[in-house]
C-alpha cells in the first residue's frame, strides 16, 4: 500500500499525445521545476513542481476538448462549481527543528476543498472580483452532504479519505470553505508515469526510501491579466521528499542527482514551455569556498525566501548546451570542507505537541510553542481539532510563557458533539521573543460503543495535529515581485509585507489509547455473569428480603376447620 | 439457596460449620498451600506460547555485526567515565549524535527524604543522555525504547557500547515505522524515573528536572540491558516491576524465542519450585527489579535483560546479545498495536513455562477461606450467645426478631480500631518526619534514625492498652473479643483479597504467614503461645524470614547477624523506595496490615 501511492495526478497531465499540431495556438502551457535544498541538518530537500495553466473558463463554457489539463478534475470543477481545490497526501513528518521551516506546508494528510465566494490567490496581488464570476443557476448546486466530497475526491485520486463526522470550517477561514485537516493514516493507492523531463527521477523506490514525502494538487483560478477582466485556472502538482543524507551519503553531505534519484536527467519535457532545476548554494558563513556545484551553473537567482537571503543556481533543460554535452545531467554538489557537525540553526519558530499523564482515565494535550527570536514576539494562531471522544475540559487550559500566564487575545471554542463534530479550539496568542510557550488543556477519554472502536483499538486513537499560523519576522526586508515570471517555487512563500513572511506549521499527530474491553472476552464474560446473576442474584435477593415466621404445625384437620367456621360465624376468634 | 432460607437446614448447616470449624479450617488452610506447591508441576503449568499475530514467527534476519565497534564503544565510555567521575554526558552526545541520532539532554535533581546508606546518595543530581532515530516517513506517533541505566559504580559499560553499536547498525537502516530511543540514564533507576516522569509530563514523586526537547510519540515497549562484561554465559531475564506490575507475557516470549533461535542461554534464576519462590519473593516486595519495572506504571511493556558471566565453559560475545535485541526490535516494530493479546498476570516456574492467573488464584482463595470461616463460627456464635439467653426460658414465640446482632456491641470496638489505626498512621508518618529530632536527641544518623524510630514505633504498638473496652462499655466480656475479632477478620480477609488481585505475590505470602495466627488469636488457652505465634507472623517478621528465605534459594545463607542487617537495610529502602518511585508496599504494611495485625494482638490480651 505504502509502496503503491499515486502520482496519479502526474500521469493525467503527461499522457496527453504530444506533438498535436493545432490551428490556434495552445491555450494552456505547462511549466516544470526541481527545486534542491540542503536543509540545515544536513538532509536533502527536493521539490518538484509541475504547473499547468489553462486559459479557460471551465465553469461557463462546455468545455470538452481537454489538452494539458487533466479532464477528471476539469470536470470536477465544472459539474460542482469547484472554485479552489488542495488536496495533500503526505507520509512523514516534516521536522521544523532541524529542517527549517517547511517549503510546502502539509500535515500527514489535508484536504481543504474551497468554495469561497471570494476568490483569493495565493501570492497574488490582484485578487479576482466576485463579478467576474456570478454563480449560475443551471449549475448543479454543490454537494449538501459532507460525505459526497470524500467520496468524490476517493474515486479520482484513487486514495481512502473518510473522515469521522463531518467536515469542520474553521472561523478564521473565509465562509464558505469545507476542511478536513488531517485524515491520520489514510491508504492510497494506483501509480502511473511517464517518463520525460523532470518526471524521469521519480523512480518509486528511490521516492519511497526518503524519510518526508508529500505530494499535492491545488487548483485554483488565476487573473488572466492585470484587470483580471478573465481567469485561468492553474492546476499546481508538487512533490516534496526529504532524502536523508545520514544514509544516501553514509555520513556525508554530499549529494548528486544519481546518488538521489538513481537517474540523471537526459531530456526536457516536450511539452514544457519551462523546465528548469533550482539548487540552493546559499552559504550560511560567508566564506564562498566551502561548497561547489558540478556541472558550474550558467545562471543564478537570489531572491529573499522565508526570511533569508538565498543564491539558486538554474539549470534550464530547454538550453541545449545543457544535456547534448554529455548525454546526461547528473547535477553534484560537494561541501569542500566538511561543514562543522553543530548543532543546526534553530528557526524562529517551531512547536511540539505531546499527550501527557498516564493512565486511560484522563490526560493532557500539550502544545510547546518555540520562539527562539532574539528579541521580536509575534502572535500565532493556533487551531486545533480534537475528536469528541476526547471530552476536552476547557477550563483547564492553560497558556504560560516564561512561568507568566499568557492571555490569548482571541479565543474560540466550538464543543464537540458527540459521533457527530470534533471540538474545535481557535486561538490567537502573542509569543514573546526567545520563550516557550505551553498550552494546555486537559481531556477525558470516553468510553466508544463496543461497535465504533477500530478493528485495531489497542492501536490507539489518532488526533490530528495542531496548525500553527504565524507571521515570523524575516531577517531581511523582501519585496513583492511578479509571481508569474519569477521561479515557481517562489509563490510558495506568500510574503505578505517585507519585513514578516507567513508560515503554517503542523505539529504531531498523536496517538491515544482508550480505554479498551478485550475483545476476545466478551462472550465468556457475558455468559459466566450472566449465569451467576441469574443463579445468585434471585435467591439472595429472596433471602435478604423475606422474613421467616416459624408456622405452627397444623393439627386438628377437617374437624378443627369445621369448628373455626361455626366460631366465626359466631363472632368468636378461632381455635 | 434454599438450604439458607429453610430455617431448620440453615441450622443443621450452621450446626455443621461451628462443629467441623476446626478440620474445615485446616483442611482448607492444607489445601491452600499443597494447591500453591502443585504449580510447579504440569497440569498446572502450561508451556508458553506466542498470542500476537504480529510477531508470529521469527523471520527476520539479524545482520548485527558490530561486536568490534561495541567493545570500542565500551571502553571509550569506561575511560571518559572513569575520567570524569560521572556519566560523561558530552562524550555520549557527541558519539550519538555521531551515530546519526538526534540527541537530547535532560538534567534532573532530588533530594531524597534521607541518605540512602545502600546506594550511598542523598543529594542526587545528574543527566540523562538520549538520542532519537526517527523512522522515516513516520510522523513519531510510537516509539520503543532500548535503555541502559548507568549506576554510580563503573558497571555497565558493555551495555552502553552494544547499545551505541545498535544505533549505528539500526540507523543505517530503512524498514524502521517506529521511532526508537536510546536512553542512557544516571543514577540508575532514579534517573530512568526522572526522564519517564519529563516524557509523560506529570511529577509523582517530586522530582526535579528539566522538561524534555524531543519527544517521539507513545512508547510501545521498553528494553533494559544491564551488562558488565566483553562475554556473556547467559542472559537473566527480569520482569518483576514496581508494585509486583508485569509485563505482558508475550514480550518475555519474544525474547525467549530469539534466544532460541540464536542458540542463546537464557535463564530465570533457579530450577522449578525454587524458581517459582525466588519469583514470588521478588514480585511480593513490590520493588522494581530493573529498571524496566518504572516503565510499567505508563502502561509500557518492558523488561531487564541482564548479562551474567560465570564460570561455565561456553561464552557468547557482544554481537550475540546484539543480534537478539535486534531480532526483538525489529518484531516490536512490527506490532500494530499495544501488547495485550497475552496474559499481564502470570507466575514463571520456568522461562519456557507459566501458570496463569485462573489456575493460581484458588490457592490464595483456599487460604482466605479459613478467615470465612472463622468469621462465620464467631458471627455464629455471637448470636447463639444472644440467643442462648433466652433458649432456656421456654420456647421463644416466633416473633422475636434476632437481638444479637445490634447486641455485638460496636461501641466498644472503636477505640480499639481507632488506636491501631492510629498506631498505623503513625508509623507511616513519623520515621521520616521526625529524624532530625531524633538525629538531636540520639547518636545516630538519619537513615538509622529512620529504621529505628520506625522499630521502635511498630513495637510501642504492641505494649499499647488494650482494655480500653472497660471504660467504654460494660458488657460480657467474650462478646467483646468475639466482636472483635470477627471484624478484624473480615479486614484482615478483605485486604488480603485486594491484595492478592493486584499483586498475587505479596497476598499469598502475608496469608500463608498471618492467616494461621489470625484464625488462631482468643485471650484464653496458652496465650504466650499465641502472642510468641503473632509475633512471628507479624508483617515485619514476614519480612525478616522472606529475607532468610530468599538468601536461602539462593543458595547463599545468611547468618543471624547478617540478616539482621539486611532486615535494617531492607526496612530503609521499602521507605526510600515509596517516596521515590512511589512503591505502595511500606504504607501497605503500615497503614493496612499492621493496624489489622494489632487488631488481633488486642484480642489476645482482652482481659
Amino acid at each position: 500500500m505504502a509502496a503503491a501511492m499515486p502520482l496519479a495526478l502526474l500521469v493525467l497531465l503527461l499522457l496527453g499525445p504530444g506533438g498535436w499540431c493545432l490551428a490556434e495556438p495552445p491555450r494552456d502551457s505547462l511549466r516544470e521545476e526541481l527545486v534542491i535544498t540542503p536543509l540545515p541538518s544536513g538532509d536533502v530537500a527536493a521539490t518538484f513542481q509541475f504547473r499547468t495553466r489553462w486559459d479557460s473558463e471551465l465553469q461557463r463554457e462546455g468545455v470538452s476538448h481537454y489538452r494539458l489539463f487533466p479532464k477528471a478534475l476539469g470536470q470536477l470543477i465544472s459539474k460542482y462549481s469547484l472554485r479552489e481545490l488542495h488536496l495533500s497526501f503526505t507520509q512523514g513528518f516534516w521536522r521544523t527543528r532541524y529542517w527549517g521551516p517547511p517549503f510546502l506546508q502539509a500535515p500527514s494528510v489535508w484536504i481543504n476543498l474551497g468554495r469561497s465566494s471570494v476568490m483569493s490567490s495565493q501570492g497574488s496581488s490582484a485578487p479576482l472580483s466576485t463579478s467576474s464570476t456570478p454563480p449560475t443557476q443551471s449549475l448543479p448546486l454543490p454537494p449538501s452532504n459532507p460525505w459526497v466530497w470524500p467520496m468524490t475526491l476517493t474515486t479520482t485520486f484513487c486514495a481512502m479519505l473518510c473522515c469521522r463526522g463531518r467536515w469542520s470550517a474553521p472561523k478564521t477561514s473565509p465562509p464558505g470553505r469545507s476542511s478536513c485537516p488531517v485524515v491520520p493514516r489514510a491508504s492510497l493507492i494506483s501509480f502511473h508515469l511517464l517518463q520525460a523531463g523532470l518526471s524521469v527521477l521519480l523512480k518509486a523506490d528511490r521516492l519511497f526510501h526518503t524519510s518526508y514525502h508529500s505530494q499535492a494538487v491545488h487548483i485554483r483560478p488565476v487573473c488572466r491579466n492585470a484587470r483580471c477582466t478573465s481567469i485561468s485556472w492553474e492546476l499546481r502538482q508538487t512533490l516534496s521528499v526529504v532524502f536523508d543524507a545520514f544514509i544516501t551519503g553514509q555520513g556525508k553531505k554530499d549529494w548528486s542527482l544519481f546518488r538521489m534519484f538513481s537517474r540523471t536527467l537526459t531530456e526536457p519535457c516536450p511539452l514544457a514551455s519551462e523546465s528548469r532545476v533550482y539548487v540552493d548554494i546559499t552559504t550560511y558563513n560567508q566564506d564562498n569556498e566551502t561548497l561547489e556545484v558540478h556541472p558550474p551553473p550558467t545562471t543564478t537567482y537570489q531572491d529573499v525566501i522565508l526570511g533569508t537571503r538565498k543564491t539558486y543556481a538554474i539549470y534550464d533543460l530547454l538550453d541545449t548546451a545543457m544535456i547534448n554535452n554529455s548525454r546526461n545531467l547528473n547535477i553534484q554538489l560537494k561541501w569542500k570542507r566538511p561543514p562543522e557537525n553543530e548543532a543546526p540553526p534553530v528557526p524562529f519558530l517551531h512547536a511540539q505537541r505531546y499527550v501527557s499523564g498516564y493512565g486511560l482515565q484522563k490526560g493532557e494535550l500539550s502544545t510547546l510553542l518555540y520562539n527562539t527570536h532574539p528579541y521580536r514576539a509575534f502572535p500565532v494562531l493556533l487551531l486545533d481539532t480534537v475528536p469528541w471522544y476526547l471530552r476536552l475540559y476547557v477550563h483547564t487550559l492553560t497558556i504560560t510563557s516564561k512561568g507568566k500566564e499568557n492571555k490569548p487575545s482571541y479565543i474560540h471554542y466550538q464543543p464537540a458533539q458527540d459521533r457527530l463534530q470534533p471540538h474545535l479550539l481557535e486561538m490567537l496568542i502573542q509569543l514573546p521573543a526567545n520563550s516557550v510557550t505551553k498550552v494546555s488543556i486537559q481531556f477525558e477519554r470516553a468510553l466508544l460503543k463496543w461497535t465504533e472502536y477500530t478493528p485495531d483499538p489497542n492501536h490507539g486513537f489518532y488526533v490530528s495535529p495542531s496548525v500553527l499560523s504565524a507571521l515570523v519576522p524575516s531577517m531581511v526586508a523582501a519585496k513583492p515581485v511578479d509571481w508569474e515570471e519569477s521561479p515557481l517555487f517562489n509563490s510558495l512563500f506568500p510574503v505578505s509585507d517585507g519585513s514578516n513572511y507567513f508560515v503554517r506549521l503542523y505539529t504531531e499527530p498523536l496517538l491515544v489509547n482508550l480505554p479498551t474491553p478485550d475483545f476476545s472476552m466478551p462472550y465468556n464474560v457475558i455468559c459466566l455473569t450472566c449465569t451467576v446473576v441469574a443463579v445468585c442474584y434471585g435467591s439472595f435477593y429472596n433471602l435478604l428480603t423475606r422474613t421467616f415466621h416459624i408456622e405452627e404445625p397444623r393439627t386438628g384437620g377437617l374437624a378443627k376447620r369445621l369448628a373455626n367456621l361455626i366460631r366465626r360465624a359466631r363472632g368468636v376468634p378461632p381455635l | 439457596m434454599g438450604l439458607l432460607s429453610d430455617p431448620v437446614r440453615r441450622r443443621a448447616l450452621a450446626r455443621l460449620v461451628l462443629r467441623l470449624n476446626a478440620p474445615l479450617c485446616v483442611l482448607s488452610y492444607v489445601a491452600g498451600i499443597a494447591w500453591f506447591l502443585a504449580l510447579v508441576f504440569p497440569p498446572l503449568t502450561q508451556r508458553t506460547y506466542m498470542s500476537e499475530n504480529a510477531m508470529g514467527s521469527t523471520m527476520v534476519e539479524e545482520q548485527f555485526a558490530g561486536g568490534d565497534r561495541a567493545r570500542a564503544f565500551a571502553r571509550d565510555f569506561a575511560a571518559h567515565r572513569k575520567k570524569s567521575g560521572a556519566l560523561p554526558v558530552a562524550w555520549l552526545e557527541r558519539t550519538m549524535r555521531s551515530v546519526g541520532l538526534e540527541v537530547y539532554t535532560q538534567s534532573f535533581s532530588r533530594k531524597l527524604p534521607f541518605p540512602d546508606e545502600t546506594h550511598e546518595r542523598y543529594m542526587v543530581s545528574g543527566t540523562n543522555v538520549y538520542g532519537i532515530l526517527r523512522a522515516p516517513r513516520a510522523a513519531s506517533t510510537e516509539s520503543l525504547v532500548l535503555t541502559v541505566p548507568c549506576g554510580s559504580d563503573s558497571t555497565n559499560s558493555q551495555a552502553v557500547g552494544l547499545l551505541l553499536a545498535l544505533a549505528a547498525h539500526f540507523r543505517g537502516q530503512i524498514y524502521w515505522a517506529k521511532d526508537i530511543v536510546f536512553l542512557v540514564t544516571e543514577h540508575d533507576l532514579l534517573g530512568t524515573e526522572a526522564w519517564l516522569e519529563a516524557y509523560h509530563d506529570v511529577n509523582v514523586t517530586g522530582m526535579q528536572s528539566s522538561p524534555l526537547q524531543g519527544r517521539a510519540g507513545a512508547i510501545q515497549a521498553a528494553v533494559a540491558l544491564e551488562l558488565s562484561s566483553d562475554v556473556v554465559t547467559s542472559l537473566d531475564v527480569a520482569v518483576e516491576g514496581l508494585n509486583g506490575q508485569l509485563p505482558n507475557l508475550d514480550l518475555l516470549n519474544l525474547f525467549q524465542t530469539f534466544c532460541q533461535k540464536g542458540g542463546l542461554l537464557c535463564t530465570l534464576q533457579g530450577k522449578g519450585l525454587q524458581t517459582l519462590l525466588l519469583m514470588v519473593l521478588r514480585q511480593a516486595s513490590g520493588r522494581p527489579h530493573g529498571s524496566h519495572g518504572l516503565f510499567l506504571r505508563y502502561r509500557v511493556e518492558a523488561l531487564t535483560l541482564r548479562g551474567i558471566n560465570s564460570f561455565r565453559q561456553y561464552k557468547y560475545d557482544l554481537v550475540a546479545v546484539g543480534k537478539a535485541l535486534e531480532g526483538m526490535f525489529r518484531k516490536l516494530n512490527h506490532l500494530l498495536e499495544r501488547l495485550h493479546q497475552s496474559f499481564f498476570l502470570y507466575l514463571l516456574p520456568g522461562l519456557s513455562r507459566f501458570v496463569s492467573i485462573g489456575l493460581y488464584m484458588p490457592a490464595v482463595g483456599f487460604l482466605l477461606l479459613v478467615l470465612g470461616l472463622k468469621a462465620l463460627e464467631l458471627w455464629m456464635q455471637l448470636h447463639e450467645a444472644g440467643m442462648g439467653l433466652e433458649e432456656p426460658g421456654g420456647a421463644p414465640g416466633p416473633s422475636v426478631p434476632l437481638p444479637p446482632s445490634q447486641g455485638v456491641g460496636l461501641a466498644s470496638l472503636v477505640a480499639p480500631l481507632l488506636i491501631s489505626q492510629a498506631m498505623g498512621l503513625a508509623l507511616y508518618v513519623l520515621p521520616v518526619l521526625g529524624q532530625h529530632v531524633a538525629t538531636q536527641h540520639f547518636p545516630v544518623a538519619e537513615a538509622e534514625a529512620v529504621v529505628l524510630t520506625l522499630l521502635a514505633i511498630y513495637a510501642a504498638g504492641l505494649a499499647l492498652p488494650h482494655n480500653t473496652h472497660r471504660v467504654v462499655s460494660t458488657q460480657a466480656p467474650d462478646r467483646g473479643w468475639m466482636a472483635l475479632k470477627l471484624v478484624a477478620l473480615i479486614y484482615l480477609a478483605l485486604q488480603l483479597g485486594c491484595i492478592a488481585l493486584t499483586n498475587f505475590s505479596l497476598g499469598f505470602l502475608l496469608a500463608t504467614t498471618m492467616v494461621p495466627t489470625a484464625a488462631l488469636a482468643k485471650p484464653h488457652g496458652p496465650r504466650t503461645l499465641y502472642a510468641a505465634l503473632l509475633v512471628l507472623t507479624s508483617p515485619a517478621a514476614t519480612l525478616l524470614g522472606s529475607l532468610f528465605l530468599w538468601r536461602e534459594l539462593q543458595e547463599a545463607p545468611l547468618s543471624l547477624a547478617e540478616g539482621w542487617q539486611l532486615f535494617l537495610a531492607a526496612l530503609a529502602q521499602g521507605v526510600l523506595e515509596h517516596h521515590t518511585y512511589g512503591a505502595l508496599l511500606f504504607p501497605l504494611l503500615s497503614l493496612g496490615l499492621y493496624p489489622c495485625w494489632l487488631l488481633f494482638w488486642n484480642v489476645l490480651f482482652w482481659k
